[in-house]
């Protein structure tokens, strides 16, 4: 099993609806959040061209922040999701410098916050919740190891790429372009 | 015109507009753990040399700094650690590829190793010392019968927390500006040059004090060595790495490096020990404070500087 | 002479701002010092989920609030049988727990005091000492000067219940600023060419459009969920987009076509597209046949109008005005022109609309898949009430004849209306503000502030001290839309359906719902017969009931879709259809124009352009906010705290300006802003206009999260050119130029 999510960049608005919902969902306090939103836009007036992304954790299969975590508190759980356990956590800050997509931030109670996929709703068979509020329907997940995943057919039929690959990490978050 | 802008989310205290996670706590931690390994290195050197005797100051008084400068790196680490109550967690586990956990390893063996260094010369420094507890006289007696076995251990850690202090850094991959192995070799090189500089000044004896000073232009020399392969590096090295050494060549970090570390850190104590050993008077202070000075500066910079170098946006 | 209605902050007398901390509720499992568990948020079935329909934009998304048994709302979801959402609420619906939260709201109710220095204040009062007051204040002036002269500005769900209050007390003079301000032009447009209005939400068929026309519309920025998930569809479906706007949009970043205007001349665009269809004959024959009036006419009348007359108005390319033109034709009849739904921007805004309308019709996109569905909805019965009294006068008869096509009261003529003078014959002399804050809403703030200066008596309600509350004599503090109930939604879809809203806790401090102030006020008025209920419970339950259902089903279900009563959801193929104009046929040529004097067909009519070192003030909308009502909502607030200052790279260069500079800006009528606002240097805007997000602004420090946060548009909007036809506000010939140093504007608040 490997989770993972596509985001079609050809679609997202960036009303940012996935970084609201996160932080209702998983509680996440004022001034934080666990995703984002990016809008690149390139060219000159008339002659342009934007790319809006919808980012988060990458739940790197290659994850640094693993690696470096020094008491195991940053672990791979099921389908890869990467995790911190707060109650293993020092709040040293070694993941969040580890981290290429700065997807980790130190919450207000000292440990070090995330992403999760939402786990507690995967693991019902439910979507992240960012997903799953989704206006424009831009975003896929599920398990790239199932090709009737959503995520899995998402990827089959366009094109696509991840962010920061040459940082090496695998990052599992493709953008449809 | 290129614009690239977070349109919510993304203005988190300590990562936003850039990471800002590691304060001061993380430089003086690398400087005294640096510090410390210098001089224990040198001690445990001379030691297995057979030298206590010309360089009492090496082998003896200097390495009471040592617990001092661990203790409180040890305690600037655990400032920095934001989830304190839950510090002891770094002693449940062993992780390899974690630097942290070597690090904390690694001072939770030099840390008492060094503090049983002392103890063994505490009575030629403190005569009228008494341990009090006879078990604790039995082991002193152990402790001096064996500190040939405990300098070579000592020898190898310090090369350890040497190098550590460097890679500590150097393993993030995420931040171009730290993602060099030579870093490793720099922060061992400057940690040994800021603990012949502490030795050198606390020396009242000739000898010991033009060896250590010799010894001392050596490093400076390898570090500025290190210095220009490091920018060699970078240069040659992917987009981000170019970007990231930018900050000294003309970016935000430009003057305090290039002033700091390497004129009034490097070169300019370098220039007056080649004075002092041609027999200018210099007080010795004036190179030793500096160096110390421009390896904490150099830390100071790297941390900070390093922290604003990222893969994105 | 009347003392002038000074601005108060809130509560400057009581103790009413006393901080009371906002209770750190918690929904994940607490863990101790040893404790290894993880902390995972609450199943969503540990919560009490109460139906609601959402109260932060007038989309009305119905949806499931999640409190605890504490009294906490955690999230807000949507509901999956509504059409308005599909199950998906926007950040807005998603962030209105922020309503909830908001340690800035208006805790208990207020009357403006005058100390012995002539300045007033506010001190904090009971309900029964207010609502007396207002109800002494309603009877005195209705004595002096009828009923009729209290007139209420409302928006949203609370204002149907003051205007049944008013309805009931003798006045029908009710408005709100979503017509004259907003959508009025497209709906008399549509309305002269159909017989029937565009109505919220819009009957477009997105989500089987092959093409669909933006002008000036920014779907997406826009957050109208359901039109922009239908959009969503239609991308994936490979329709093409073509959008018409000066700044590069989201949308146009989605488009395969954006024709990046020159601002102020889309009616000239929309006639040389006209004139292509009608030429290069892509209309759609037949349906113009059988359906349309005035053809030949129309033929006629833009023979000269070809791409090339307007490329020199529009600076779009005559290859691209065709080529774009042949896209709609080749989708006809699956294509939207859309109408849009801010249209009030240059005074001809319903000649604008009319040449949309124009353009659907002769595509015949009106009644079609991927053009324009039937709506439907369903009548919510009445809870029986006596029946109102007749006014003696309405807004209709304070125009005097002006805007004879208003087919809603337009609320600048209300604020006209209230500034005495010789010809004022109905004036106005007090205003019940619901939901709608004013200062930032109304242009030309001057006459606003004659106005607020010459009334009698203000009453404003609100769930936060908006501006307008610093204006009132009397503020009344509401409970938000997630602690009440208000009337079935019932809105005009592809299958007609209601939503319940409930109250999903208690109301917060001592705030109230809208239907409790306004039944409490009519019993103090003598209306108890137009209230004969105890709680609004019993009106929903009562007409649920009378609907087939009940609140109890309700509350389950949240929403409830009938079967459609009148036909399918699109036009048979040639089926007899009567349309709702004079000649029962859709107008390309308005007899009912004409017969006013109007153009019936739109003519291209130049604006004024921007002075040299002045910029076009052109405002929108963000996907995070709705107008300035939003802007101290915390969790909105963490998405997008301030708006920005869009300026080209050409522009700031010549100004010397840099990213991020804060500027302060000045309209060509000498209006400074209050605040500075950070510049934004992006290609996305053209070099003769700048941007800005409207709603921000704020210049109330009650509101911690939004005071000084950013410019309010509304304040540099002085000229206002008005439509002849409905009276809708034109807003876009406004000017600005940039100010580097700060003016050192006098605060009010």
């Amino acid at each position: 099993m490997r989770y993972a999510m596509a985001i079609d960049t050809k679609k997202c608005v960036g009303c940012s609806d996935c970084v609201v919902a996160c932080q209702t969902e998983n509680n996440v306090p004022h001034g934080y959040c666990r995703d984002w939103v990016v809008e690149v836009m390139d060219g000159t007036y008339p002659n342009l061209e934007m790319e809006i992304r919808s980012e988060r954790c990458n739940h790197c299969d290659n994850s640094p922040c693993v690696r470096c975590c020094p008491t195991g508190a940053s672990h791979y759980a099921d389908g890869g999701i990467i995790k911190v356990k707060p109650h293993k956590c020092i709040g040293c800050g070694a993941c969040i410098q580890s981290c290429p997509y700065d997807a980790r931030y130190s919450h207000p109670d000292g440990y070090v916050d995330k992403c999760t996929f939402c786990k507690h709703r995967v693991d019902k068979g439910e979507d992240p919740s960012c997903v799953s509020v989704c206006p424009t329907n831009c975003m896929y997940f599920g398990d790239l190891d199932d090709p009737a995943s959503d995520v899995s057919k998402a990827l089959r039929n366009r094109k696509y790429k991840a962010l920061a690959p040459e940082a090496g990490t695998k990052p599992q978050i493709f953008y449809l372009i | 015109m290129r614009e690239e802008i977070f349109i919510s989310g993304r203005n988190i205290p300590n990562i936003d507009p850039h990471l800002n996670i590691w304060h001061w706590q993380i430089p003086v931690y690398l400087f005294l753990g640096g510090l410390a390994a210098g001089i224990l290195f040198f001690a445990a050197l001379y030691t297995i040399l057979g030298k206590e005797k010309q360089m009492p100051t090496t082998v003896k008084w200097a390495t009471f700094l040592v617990p001092v400068a661990l203790v409180l790196g040890l305690f600037a680490l655990f400032l920095d650690l934001k989830h304190k109550l839950y510090f002891w967690q770094l002693y449940t586990t062993v992780r390899f590829e974690s630097p942290m956990s070597w690090g904390a390893w690694v001072l939770m063996i030099i840390t008492p190793l060094s503090m049983i260094w002392c103890a063994t010369y505490i009575k030629e420094l403190i005569p009228k010392w008494d341990w009090k507890f006879e078990f604790l006289n039995k082991f002193e007696k152990f402790a001096i019968a064996n500190r040939k076995p405990m300098a070579w251990a000592l020898l190898i850690l310090s090369v350890i927390l040497g190098i550590y202090t460097g890679i500590l850094l150097s393993a993030f991959n995420a931040r171009p500006l730290w993602n060099t192995s030579i870093l490793g070799p720099l922060f061992l090189v400057s940690g040994l040059s800021t603990g012949a500089a502490a030795i050198m000044w606390m020396s009242k004896d000739h000898f010991e004090r033009t060896l250590m000073s010799k010894i001392d232009l050596m490093l400076i020399m390898i570090e500025l060595f290190f210095i220009t392969h490091l920018f060699m590096g970078f240069l040659a090295s992917s987009a981000v790495q170019i970007q990231a050494v930018g900050l000294f060549l003309g970016g935000q970090f430009t003057v305090s490096f290039w002033v700091f570390v390497v004129i009034l850190g490097l070169v300019f104590p370098a220039v007056l020990e080649i004075m002092k050993l041609r027999g200018y008077k210099i007080p010795v202070a004036i190179p030793a404070f500096l160096i110390l000075f421009g390896g904490l500066m150099f830390r100071f910079i790297m941390v900070e500087a390093g922290q604003i170098t990222r893969y994105l946006y | 002479m009347k003392t002038r209605r000074d601005f108060i902050k809130i509560s400057a007398l009581g103790t009413a701002g006393a901080a009371v901390a906002t209770s750190a509720f918690s929904t994940v499992k607490a863990g101790s010092l040893f404790d290894w568990g993880e902390k995972t948020p609450l199943d969503d079935s540990e919560f009490i989920r109460t139906a609601t329909y959402c109260e932060v934009c007038f989309w009305k998304c119905a949806g499931w609030t999640y409190s605890t048994s504490k009294g906490d709302i955690v999230k807000i979801l949507g509901n999956e049988d509504d059409p308005h959402c599909n199950g998906r609420l926007c950040p807005r619906g998603t962030g209105g727990v922020g309503m909830f939260t908001d340690k800035d709201r208006l805790r208990n109710p207020l009357i403006r005091v005058r100390k012995e220095d002539g300045k007033s204040v506010f001190r904090d009062a009971s309900w029964d000492e207010a609502l007396d007051l207002i109800a002494k204040k309603f009877k005195e002036i209705a004595g002096k000067h009828g009923p009729e002269s209290i007139a209420l500005f409302n928006h949203g769900s609370s204002g149907k219940h003051f205007g049944h209050l008013l309805k009931a007390f003798g006045s029908s003079n009710i408005t709100a600023p979503s017509y004259a301000q907003c959508r009025g032009p497209r709906e008399v447009g549509f309305v002269a060419t159909y017989g029937a209005g565009v109505g919220s939400p819009e009957p477009t068929d997105i989500r089987d459009t092959e093409c669909m026309v933006l002008i000036g519309s920014h779907l997406g920025e826009n957050m109208h969920n359901g039109q922009v998930q239908e959009m969503s569809e239609a991308i994936d479906k490979g329709a093409t987009i073509i959008t018409v706007d000066p700044r590069y949009s989201t949308a146009a970043s989605k488009s395969k076509f954006w024709l990046p205007i020159k601002p102020s001349t889309d009616l000239a665009l929309l006639l040389a597209w006209i004139h292509v269809i009608i030429y290069e004959e892509l209309y759609d024959k037949e349906y113009v046949k059988k359906y349309t009036y005035g053809f030949d006419k129309l033929k006629k009348h833009v023979k000269n109008m070809t791409p090339e007359w307007a490329y020199g108005i529009t600076t779009i390319k005559p290859d691209i005005i065709r080529k774009t033109a042949r896209e709609m034709g080749d989708a006809s009849p699956a294509v939207i022109v859309h109408p849009g739904r801010h249209v009030t921007w240059y005074g001809d805004d319903t000649q604008r609309s009319r040449a949309i309308a124009i353009l659907n019709g002769l595509l015949g996109s009106w009644g079609r898949r991927g053009g324009f569905y039937l709506k439907e909805s369903i009548k919510i019965p009445k809870y029986p009430t006596p029946k109102y009294p007749k006014p003696k006068w309405s807004w209709k008869d304070a125009l005097d004849g002006k805007y004879p096509l208003a087919g809603l009261s337009v609320a600048n003529g209300f604020i006209d209306a209230t500034i005495p003078s010789e010809e004022n014959k109905y004036q106005l002399h007090a205003w019940i503000v619901s939901g709608t804050n004013l200062p930032l809403t109304m242009p030309d703030k001057d006459t606003l502030n004659e106005a607020m200066n010459a009334l009698d008596f203000m009453v404003v309600v609100d769930t936060m001290p908006m501006e307008i509350t610093g204006y009132a004599d009397v503020v009344l503090p509401e409970c938000t839309y997630l602690e009440r109930y208000d009337d079935i939604r019932s809105a005009p879809h592809r299958e007609p359906n209601i939503a319940l809203r409930s109250p999903a806790v208690k109301p917060k401090y001592d705030s109230k719902p809208a239907w409790w102030m306004a039944k409490e006020l009519g019993n103090k008025l003598g209306l108890e017969k137009y209230f004969p209920w105890n709680d609004f419970e019993e009106v929903i339950s009562y007409q649920l009931e009378e609907l087939g259902t009940s609140l109890d089903e309700m509350k389950v279900i949240g929403v409830k879709k009938f079967d459609r009563e009148y036909g399918g959801l699109y036009m048979g193929d040639g089926e007899d259809f009567e349309f709702n104009t004079n000649t029962g046929k859709i107008e390309l040529f308005s007899t009912e124009l004409a017969a006013l004097g109007f153009d019936p067909m739109p003519k291209y009519t130049e604006h004024p352009e921007p002075p040299s070192g002045y910029y076009r003030l052109i405002y929108g909308r963000a996907p995070m906010h709705t107008f300035s009502r939003t802007a101290n909502n915390q969790n909105l607030v963490d998405l997008m705290g301030e708006n920005n200052l869009w300026v080209n790279p050409k522009v700031a260069n010549i100004w010397e300006l840099t990213n991020g500079q804060e500027v302060w800006l000045e309209n060509q009528d000498g209006a400074v802003s209050k605040f500075p606002i950070k510049v934004r240097i992006t290609e996305r805007i053209r070099w003769d206009s700048i941007y800005m997000v409207h709603g921000f602004g704020h210049s109330n420090r009650k509101l911690s999260n939004a005071f000084g946060k950013g410019v309010n548009d509304s304040e540099l909007i002085t000229t206002v050119m008005v439509d002849p036809i409905m009276g809708g506000t034109g807003m876009r010939g406004n000017f600005v130029t940039f100010l580097t140093e700060d003016p050192g504007k006098e605060i009010e608040s």
